[in-house]
């Protein structure tokens, strides 16, 4: 099951210009880029691993693909995100996010269901992928 | 008609007509216009200029091209204008297309060298980050090594530099400046990173005659006027200077020119009254004409006592 967070999240992955492309946008607007990864993409986890610092009064698209594909190197089987945080005072949180990297297989997610008091029924979401230890998830198999 | 790479395309390329060597030509003026003398300088960036031209044009025409190493070392007397050049490469090297961006990032021993273990290396990789797409300028840059202390963190920043200068070539562009003596034992010191660096530039000092064109130019900057008695006056000054201590070229003239302003002032603020607007811009012969270089300059009595400065302790200007 494809994973959907963040924007584009509908569209086919980018490629490397589609995300320069982004990049160069961001920067034009004057926010800071991070790289952030993970293998618990549960809806609630939001944040994620930072790798390094977000990357300040860095000019040039190209330096930040470069990190992007540092970070893809290092895990090639996790969840990478690219943040934007915009730093305008009263706005200061995140201006645009995307998935740059998932992994091969995405096993997805169950619905669990408990049975409360009375005839209450409580509903959970339950990451396959959690099933593994931290680091062991999306090896390559489902 | 098939070229020599197999490729059809006509057997001309018009080499006035490419619309970059127009602003290019425009760019060389400009640097013709506002750096006086400096040959071999601009004779290099009119080389580089070239080359990145025809290289568009061989790219164009089929042949094998690949992105010059730019990297280049500045090396020359105090005051030859090293860092004027460097701060004026990243704007021309945009202009022809070479940088990306063409911003400058300007970095010190400070920017780049790590307090502790394992603190170098980060802060290296975040200053040429950020140089990605332009130019970074370190001045200085024998500071980075320092040979009395083999545990200096200074071998690790160069180390990554190397690295950096050598893999994302097509990147960015290194400018290192510094004074020449020291250049070189740096990179007796470091000799991969003498050779890494495609273009060694040398400034050499400025005759009489365009130390004269650089004060006119920062006269009329500062929006001062000279008589010709005082050009003649400022002339003699000059001659004076060059033959005494530490001298510093265009920035011994500078200095020379900031302390005569401050005579101006206090003689115009001594005679008091009523005056001519004219006579605030106006330099007197006699302004020049205190300065101590006329009585054998400031050292002349330092030098009497026997103590000196040591080697390439920039001395401050003395008058």
């Amino acid at each position: 099951m494809r994973l959907t967070q963040g924007t584009f999240s509908f569209l086919p992955d980018l490629t490397s210009e589609q995300i320069e492309k982004q990049i160069e946008y961001c920067l034009a607007n004057g926010w800071s880029l991070g790289i952030e990864y993970t293998d618990d993409p549960h809806p609630r986890n939001s944040l994620w691993e930072m790798w390094n610092l977000p990357m300040f009064d860095v000019a040039d698209p190209k330096a930040i693909l470069f990190e992007i594909n540092a970070c893809r190197k290092a895990f090639p089987n996790h969840y990478i995100k690219l943040i934007a945080n915009n730093s305008t005072r009263g706005r200061e949180s995140v201006a645009l996010s995307f998935i740059v990297n998932r992994p091969a297989q995405e096993p997805g997610f169950r619905l669990d269901r408990q049975e409360a008091a009375g005839r209450t029924v409580r509903y959970t979401i339950h990451s396959y992928a959690t099933e593994r230890p931290a680091g062991a998830r999306y090896n390559g198999r489902s | 008609m098939e070229s020599s790479t197999g490729i059809a395309s006509p057997a001309f390329v018009d080499v006035d007509g490419n619309a970059s060597q127009a602003l290019l030509e425009g760019t060389l003026r400009e640097l013709d216009s506002e750096l006086i003398g400096l040959k071999p300088v601009k004779l290099r960036i009119r080389q580089i200029a070239a080359l990145l031209l025809v290289e568009r044009l061989r790219e164009q025409a089929g042949f094998a091209s690949g992105p010059p190493s730019l990297h280049m070392c500045f090396t020359g007397n105090p005051g030859t204008g090293k860092t004027t050049v460097a701060l004026r490469m990243a704007t021309i090297l945009h202009q022809l297309g070479y940088v990306r961006r063409g911003h400058l990032i300007v970095a010190t021993r400070d920017d780049l060298v790590g307090q502790y273990v394992g603190h170098t290396a980060p802060k290296t990789k975040e200053v040429l980050q950020k140089a990605i797409g332009g130019v970074l300028f370190i001045d200085e840059a024998y500071y980075l090594h320092r040979p009395e202390n083999e545990r200096d963190y200074g071998q690790e920043a160069i180390e990554i530099l190397l690295q950096f200068m050598e893999n994302r070539r097509e990147d960015l562009v290194v400018v290192l400046a510094g004074y020449k003596s020291r250049m070189e034992r740096f990179f007796r010191c470091n000799p991969g990173l003498h050779s890494r660096i495609a273009h060694h530039i040398e400034f050499p000092d400025y005759s009489l005659d365009e130390l004269m064109d650089i004060a006119e130019l920062m006269v009329r900057q500062r929006m001062y006027a000279f008589d010709e008695r005082s050009w003649q006056a400022f002339r003699e000054y000059l001659q004076l200077r060059v033959a005494q201590p530490h001298f510093a070229n265009a920035r011994s003239v500078r200095n020379a020119i900031d302390r005569i302003r401050l005579r101006q002032a206090s003689r115009i603020v001594q005679q008091g009254g009523r005056i001519a607007k004219e006579e605030l811009a106006r330099i007197d012969e006699a302004d020049i004409r205190q300065s101590r270089v006329f009585q054998g300059g400031a050292d002349a009595g330092l030098a009497a006592n026997g103590r000196t400065l040591p080697d390439g302790i920039e001395a401050k200007e003395l008058a």
